[in-house]
């Protein structure tokens, strides 16, 4: 984001003060994201005193409401934050290396790539074990993210977010073609996903979120790492090059950190969409234009909105259960029709 | 014969052309559509020779023959035939109509609204062709306005248009999932298989109700002549050539959404047949605007195609040829995509 120069002088004088209230907001964002994690235990199909909860941790006793805290709702709530987590900011970091306001890993068809690996993983070579078939979400990932970005390259002018956008939802399509046909003609595949397909983090096991839990701190480590280098990118590649920035390796740093984090959210829940879309928008107003702070939010806010929608997924049809995948587009697809309604676009 | 404006055309009447190219074209296509339907009567689990098909259709041959080849396969053919010239027509009149060549029902949430209105329908009234094909209809033409209003904004982008379509698929591909675990799980089984999209195990009964429908609209398109070439000049040219243009916009509207209707109702929700077949018609005949004609034709030829290799692609496994179409048509969206870039 390119500033005037009065408005960078405006904001140099007060910076000392925009960083405390960055501080605080990050400081009542994670006493909300806290707060969200009780709930997520307490809340559901059968509803747990917040006692109990305590009690389920600190002094277990064995009881059917104390196992379910520590064999059901736990387990999903951590496997909530971690893919909350990833998801989020695998959807900041595409956003800032594509300098596209509406990248997703939805939308530009990269949790498609991600499921059909993983697809031909079960159908074919018989991999059930999450920890077997992340690495063919990370493939998965990182084709799609090559074939996107070559499908929206092509040509003269370079990537627009229209191009990728496009080339995205076509690519999108197509994958998800493929892995409907090997799924029917592989129904083991098919039995196995069913539950995967709409995005849910529900009724996996503790492992499944250790055995992501590596990756996605992975993932983490390196986008936080890459997000100063991104500020740069983010002027434009001439003046990032001409700050010192080397753009080939920081897009490296970002696609890696992007395969981790999409590749091992997609692996455990299934592709939810529109978290990576809606929180760097949401956040930015509280976080302003350095990625380091829109990183920071973003990691506390993605698990909080990811917790939120799948709590109001238990409720919405009790005693059934709504995918969280579902809550999130249905809260999500707004944020995009907003966008695209007040944005000038042409192209 | 006479040289006109450089290209060659049939001249009938003074002023009634008919260009050679589109002509050639169609006929091509016809043919090839002709032949993978013989091709689909005579392939399967019972191999038979096309002549004995020919013989069957004509009303000689053995009975066994009959039997496979007119009750069980031709219905699908037809069926295939017909849905796909019907998605050619509604395609190419929604792309004249929005001028634009992403706008077609696909793009528009249309498929999706109308699967939400046949779960509605099939929840409150049951699971018949008139009922699914009216949830249909009103579900689709309800999406397609929400999506058409929420995307206005001093003119239709093209854009804004997918954006606003990709959006509201989102958000009633969850309000469907919902109504499916709120359903009894005999509607959620039947809803299921029709949102697949599949000409598997229809019969004449679905043959006839779509027949008709495009036998009627048609006829319609027909009375309705050369106008939707003149819409596309612009408002302004078309009115001042004397078209009543919010009429006539209407009229075709009305027949390009029931089109579709018809075509979902029986076989469910077939994408990327609406948005290609009139582009690829469109490259092949050279035609400046979107012609009605090979895009019916080129439709039909893409849906034959494309079913004959869901049944035999993975042989014995059946696909649902809305998963062929969406893998085919999605590969020709890249290639159309990148093409448009190179040239722009």
């Amino acid at each position: 984001m390119l500033l005037t120069r009065t408005e960078g002088h405006a904001r140099r004088e007060t910076r000392q003060e925009s960083r405390a209230r960055q501080a605080s907001g990050l400081a009542m964002a994670l006493g909300l994201l806290a707060v969200v994690c009780v709930l997520s235990v307490a809340i559901g199909t059968r509803t747990i005193p917040v006692g109990t909860v305590w009690d389920a941790l600190v002094h277990y006793a064995g009881t059917e409401d104390q196992s379910i805290v520590r064999e059901l709702r736990v387990p999903r709530t951590l496997l909530g934050i971690l893919t909350g987590v990833a998801f989020a900011l695998s959807g900041a970091v595409i956003q800032a290396v594509t300098r596209n306001p509406l990248a997703d890993t939805q939308i530009l068809g990269v949790n498609a790539g991600a499921a059909l690996f993983m697809v031909f993983a079960v159908g074919f070579l018989g991999r059930t074990e999450v920890g077997e078939y992340v690495w063919f979400g990370f493939g998965g990932v990182a084709v799609a993210l090559v074939l996107v970005y070559l499908l929206g390259s092509a040509g003269r002018g370079g990537a627009t977010p229209l191009r990728l956008t496009l080339a995205g939802v076509a690519l999108g399509a197509v994958l998800d073609g493929i892995s409907a046909g090997i799924r029917l003609v592989k129904p083991r595949a098919f039995d196995y996903l069913r539950f995967w397909d709409a995005g849910s983090i529900a009724g996996r096991p503790l492992d499944v979120a250790l055995t992501i839990l590596p990756f996605v701190v992975a993932g983490t480590v390196l986008a936080v790492l890459v997000a100063r280098s991104l500020n740069a990118v983010s002027l434009g590649d001439d003046l990032a090059r001409s700050l010192g920035a080397n753009i080939m390796r920081t897009r490296l740093l970002a696609l890696i950190a992007v395969m981790l984090l999409a590749g091992a959210a997609t692996a455990a829940a299934g592709p939810i969409g529109f978290l990576g879309l809606m929180i760097p928008h949401l956040v930015r107003g509280f976080a302003g234009h350095d990625q380091r702070w829109i990183f920071a939010y973003t990691i506390v806010c993605g698990p909080i909105l990811m917790l939120l929608a799948d709590i109001v997924g238990r409720v919405v049809i009790r005693p059934g259960e709504l995918p969280v995948g579902l809550v999130t587009a249905f809260v999500g697809a707004p944020v995009l029709i907003w966008w695209i309604r007040r944005a000038k676009v042409n192209g | 014969m006479s040289f006109h404006s450089g290209r060659r055309a049939i001249v009938l009447r003074p002023f009634v052309r008919i260009p050679v190219r589109p002509l050639v074209v169609c006929g091509l296509l016809v043919l090839v559509a002709l032949a993978t339907a013989v091709l689909a009567l005579s392939t399967g689990e019972l191999t038979i020779p096309p002549g004995d098909v020919l013989r069957a259709l004509t009303g000689d041959g053995s009975g066994a023959y009959r039997l496979v080849v007119v009750e069980w396969r031709l219905p699908r053919v037809l069926l295939a035939l017909l849905a796909g010239a019907a998605l050619g027509l509604a395609g190419a009149i929604f792309q004249a109509l929005t001028r634009n060549p992403l706008g077609s029902p696909d793009v528009i949430g249309f498929n999706i609204g109308a699967y939400t209105g046949v779960l509605l329908a099939m929840i409150t009234v049951g699971a018949g062709y008139y009922a699914t094909a009216t949830g249909a209809l009103i579900g689709g033409l309800a999406t397609g306005v929400v999506v058409y209003a929420l995307a206005y904004r001093r003119g239709v982008h093209g854009f804004r248009l997918i954006i606003v379509g990709i959006a509201i698929s989102a958000v009633l591909a969850s309000v469907n999932q919902w109504l499916i675990l709120k359903a009894k799980l005999q509607v959620a089984v039947s809803a299921a298989i029709w949102d697949d999209g599949t000409l598997n195990g229809l019969g004449w009964a679905s043959v006839t109700p779509v027949a008709v429908v495009l036998g009627a609209l048609v006829v319609v398109l027909l009375g309705l002549g050369r106008r939707l070439a003149v819409l596309g000049m612009g408002d302004e040219a078309a009115a001042a050539l004397g078209v009543r243009v919010e009429r006539t916009r209407l009229a075709y509207l009305v027949v390009g959404v029931a089109l579709t209707a018809a075509v979902t109702a029986a076989a469910g929700p077939i994408s990327f047949v609406a948005l290609s077949a009139p582009q690829l018609a469109q490259r092949l005949t050279r035609t400046r605007g979107v012609a009605l004609a090979p895009a019916a034709v080129m439709g039909a030829v893409l849906l034959i195609v494309s079913d004959w290799l869901a049944q035999h692609l993975f042989a014995p496994t059946q696909l649902p040829v809305g998963i062929v179409t969406v893998a085919v048509g999605g590969v020709y969206f890249a290639w159309l995509l990148v093409v448009a870039r190179q040239r722009a």
